[in-house]
């Protein structure tokens, strides 16, 4: 457009940003970036002192001493204590496991809900929307009493299955925002050559659907993995998530502050590093989901 | 396009997973606590027909402190809509101007939401223990004097337990709403934010006038996750007032603490009924207000 002539970019300048309101932006930014950073630097910097250090003589920051001096044995401790490896494996399992139900389910039904024209389509579509507003507290003790009834409280079903069903809704919308925008054509086109609906669906509309199911892998994992009434209530001893696990862990152990601190940070560091890995296809997976949704 | 014969079928195979998972863990609990509700039962024995009474007795503050528990919970609810809220959309304004270091900052503000929420609610109680972060910083700018006499932040009955919850939970999801907020303000197409600022417009008119307005959808929606998301808010109160305190107790908290402390199965069963009701009123009431405004 510049370059048009008889235009003057002097005479159109986009008004640029003030400057004192660039740093204001700049410094509220900064303070709130550190207000969500330090409490972490934080709980990492406590899990490598003494009780001494943490609670009189050095509060806030860094330990005393090189690093060689720092208490590492504070991890060794953590890791006596409570089985790591055995909580975030169940944790894995149940949330990949339930993230594969969840987005299967809901592709299938969104199929159903928006690309065959069918009567009762809009009215079936808002019946499981309703799920998105009712609490997952709610079904605690009739699915509690149910398990029990079928001895299968402590196995990874007990909490995949109630997962899957609670997260069923925010996926669902998530795919119908991405599966409406895929245009019918496509799907005339296959019937024309021939194939039935559960062709088109597996072979046209789900490697279409690719990034929908980043995205409802964000949001169910974001449902699943901090789950703690449920995990707590149906499972115990080493079936337990990381949350019930951690949660245990420190009924028992609340005075070493330096032990808590290195299981606190041992559960968040794998996040963190898959976080930092895949931070901008996160973002831009969640962002797709509030944008479509 | 035409209609085959076998579409009924075809419809009701895709929907079935759905239907299965919706119907067995949604619809058929919703049931069975609306039936149990009615009973005394410790979830073994015998069911003894109790009519109204456990819903009575919730109602009966002598008893058992469910309306304050509804008032912790709405509490929640408004401080997350007015202050929360507020927060994230202007942090999304800001960052949605493009300004240096911008994925960074986006980055950073949406860490806590990822972080497990018993690691925060640990964190966060030591960080509110008497000789935790918080008084130790107001000690050191001098807010405070006396090491021996500082505030309670996490003491049962002194009026801060909730605030103290609160907290935490502003600092986990405050990144949750500002990433679905900076969609919306992304949303907003560069042309017309340019269009607007060759026009005259200041950073604050052009976010006030066009890109507010045209994010309408999304703060609703941001709205109605916090709103249902206070009123189903169990974890971090559970981890950092734990189920036995009053003072900051939720209706979750109340439940599992009915549930499993003292096997009351019918009264637990009131509880969920109307906790459902409370948050299908709230979504229906947030809907009207929307509404109302278009």
């Amino acid at each position: 457009m510049a370059k048009q002539k008889g235009f003057n970019p002097a005479d159109y300048q986009v008004r640029k940003t003030n400057k004192a309101m660039a740093v204001f932006t700049w410094i509220v930014l900064v303070i709130w970036a550190i207000f969500n950073l330090y409490p972490l630097y934080w709980m990492f910097s406590f899990s490598l002192k003494d009780n001494q250090q943490i609670l009189h003589t050095n509060k806030f920051g860094i330990p005393d001493g090189w690093p060689s001096k720092w208490r590492w044995k504070n991890y060794a401790e953590a890791t006596d204590t409570g089985d790591f490896v055995r909580m975030f494996t169940n944790s894995i399992v149940i949330t990949l496991a339930t993230i594969v139900i969840t987005v299967l389910a809901a592709m299938m039904a969104s199929y159903a809900i928006t690309r065959i024209r069918w009567r009762f389509s809009e009215t079936m579509n808002k019946i499981f929307m309703l799920g998105i507003t009712i609490p997952i507290q709610a079904s605690l003790i009739p699915v509690y009493l149910v398990l029990s009834e079928a001895k299968m409280l402590n196995t990874y079903i007990a909490l995949i299955i109630p997962y899957s069903a609670f997260s069923l809704a925010m996926a669902l919308l998530i795919c119908n925002g991405f599966m409406t925008q895929i245009p019918k054509e496509l799907d005339e086109a296959a019937y024309i050559d021939g194939c039935g609906r559960g062709r088109v669906f597996f072979q046209v509309i789900l490697p279409l659907m690719k990034p929908a199911v980043a995205t409802c892998g964000i949001y169910t994992f974001l449902q699943c993995w901090n789950e703690l009434m449920f995990s707590q209530t149906f499972m115990n001893g080493d079936m337990m998530t990381l949350p019930a696990g951690m949660q245990q862990l420190f009924g028992s152990h609340t005075t070493d502050w330096g032990t808590i601190g290195a299981a606190l940070s041992i559960a968040t560091f794998p996040t963190v590093i898959a976080y930092i890995m895949f931070s901008r296809r996160i973002q831009d997976s969640f962002i797709a989901g509030a944008v479509k949704g | 396009m035409k209609r085959k014969k076998t579409d009924g079928i075809t419809i009701f195979l895709f929907l079935l997973p759905a239907l299965l998972l919706f119907v067995a863990i949604l619809v058929a609990p919703l049931i069975s606590s609306g039936f149990n509700s009615f009973f005394k039962w410790n979830g073994i024995g015998n069911k003894e027909f109790l009519g109204w009474k456990n819903y009575k007795s919730l109602f009966d503050k002598s008893q058992i402190p469910f309306w304050h528990s509804v008032r912790n919970a709405m509490l929640l609810a408004g401080l997350s809509v007015f202050i929360q809220l507020p927060l994230a959309l202007f942090l999304a304004l800001l960052l949605g101007r493009g300004i240096k270091g911008e994925r960074f900052f986006l980055s950073v503000n949406f860490l806590p939401v990822l972080i497990s929420t018993v690691v925060i609610g640990q964190l966060w109680l030591k960080i509110f223990h008497p000789e935790g972060l918080v008084n130790a910083l107001l000690l050191k700018i001098g807010y405070l004097k006396d090491p021996l006499n500082v505030p309670q932040w996490l003491g049962e009955g002194k009026g801060l337990l909730l605030y103290s919850c609160f907290i935490p939970m502003l600092w986990q999801y405050v990144g949750y709403h500002m990433l679905l907020m900076y969609a919306g303000v992304k949303s907003v197409p560069t042309e017309l934010r340019e269009a607007a600022k060759i026009d005259g417009a200041t950073d604050a008119q052009v976010d006030w006038h066009i890109v507010i307005p045209s994010m309408k959808q999304i703060i609703k929606v941001s709205v109605i996750f916090a709103v249902t998301g206070s009123l189903k808010s169990y974890d971090l109160i559970a981890i950092i007032a734990g189920i036995n305190s009053n003072e900051a107790a939720v209706p979750s908290t109340l439940l599992k603490r009915h549930m499993s402390l003292r096997m009351e199965y019918g009264l637990g069963s009131a509880i969920a009924v109307l906790l459902i009701i409370l948050c299908f009123a709230c979504s229906i009431a947030i809907g009207a207000i929307f509404k109302e405004r278009d």
